[in-house]
């Protein structure tokens, strides 16, 4: 069944504030590799002109892949998750996430296609802090392989 | 920066995916379990895409020299990357080229990375800026 269209353009009510902790990026830069001292150490950060430990760059999905759950978990959207496969990841940085934000997210769907019987859903996240300063967007499709195929 | 950096090569293996799986929260039992991946057609176990996506986020951080300096970055994920269940598991190596020096001074690279020779992503690019 094709996904319903007339989810295209819709947004979500704001999330409730993520609290991003030091230990969160310290064990997300950990469990990707990374050793620089910026994402482990506050002193080390500061002297680089962060506030505290900064996130490696595709951190926030840590963050907006269960906020974006507002959209894909919706029975109405008629999404099958077992036939979903990662198409697509985007992001645009205002500024790194860092350890200390308390980041907000609104979901939108900003596009739904077909084609050669896969769907195709892009939904975008816009992450701010509680007083509506941009961080970073963030976009993702999702495609629902075709049954059979 | 000269127009081709220096490629990086990644190890991945299945203690890293259960690592990641943890830290992301992307569960998916595709990320960890033979069974369910060869039940819905893969070849077996397969690295999460954002996985992927995020050695290449480290190997453009050391190129643009801090994580500040990225501005846009964005893949395709055109293709899986299995992990055999070995001490070894794979090896995912990333490469750049300078594509163009935008108007305001900021580099958008072209980006590849490739899992046994075969290219895993497609239309990926960053844009960074020197600080």
């Amino acid at each position: 069944m094709p996904l319903d269209q007339s989810f295209v353009g819709r947004s979500w009510p704001p999330t409730e504030p993520y609290l991003v902790g030091r230990e969160k990026i310290r064990e997300f830069a950990r469990a990707i590799g990374a050793t620089d001292a910026e994402y482990h150490d506050p002193e080390a950060a500061r002297a680089l002109g962060y506030p505290d430990v900064v996130a490696p760059p595709t951190f926030p999905v840590a963050i907006t892949m269960s906020a974006s759950r507002q959209i894909v978990a919706d029975p109405a959207l008629g999404l099958d998750y077992s036939r979903v496969v990662h198409g697509d990841q985007r992001f645009a940085y205002t500024r790194p996430v860092v350890a200390g934000d308390a980041l907000v997210c609104v979901n939108t769907v900003d596009e739904i296609t077909s084609r050669g019987g896969h769907d195709f859903l892009t939904t975008r996240t816009d992450v701010t802090t509680e007083a509506g300063e941009p961080v970073v967007t963030v976009w993702s499709k999702l495609v629902q392989r075709g049954e059979g195929h | 920066m000269t127009d081709i950096l220096e490629p990086q090569t990644f190890r991945v293996t299945r203690a890293d995916l259960v690592r990641y799986a943890g830290a992301s929260g992307d569960f998916n039992p595709i990320h960890w379990s033979d069974r369910v991946a060869t039940g819905v057609g893969l070849p077996g176990v397969i690295a999460h895409g954002m996985f992927t996506m995020a050695l290449v986020g480290r190997a453009v951080t050391v190129w643009a020299g801090a994580a500040d300096a990225v501005i846009e970055f964005g893949v395709r994920f055109s293709r899986p990357v299995p992990v055999p269940d070995t001490d070894e598991g794979t090896e995912v190596v990333v490469s750049a080229t300078i594509k163009e020096v935008t108007g305001e001074g900021h580099t958008r690279l072209s980006l590849t990375a490739t899992c046994n020779g075969d290219k895993v992503l497609s239309m990926a690019q960053a844009l960074v800026r020197k600080r």
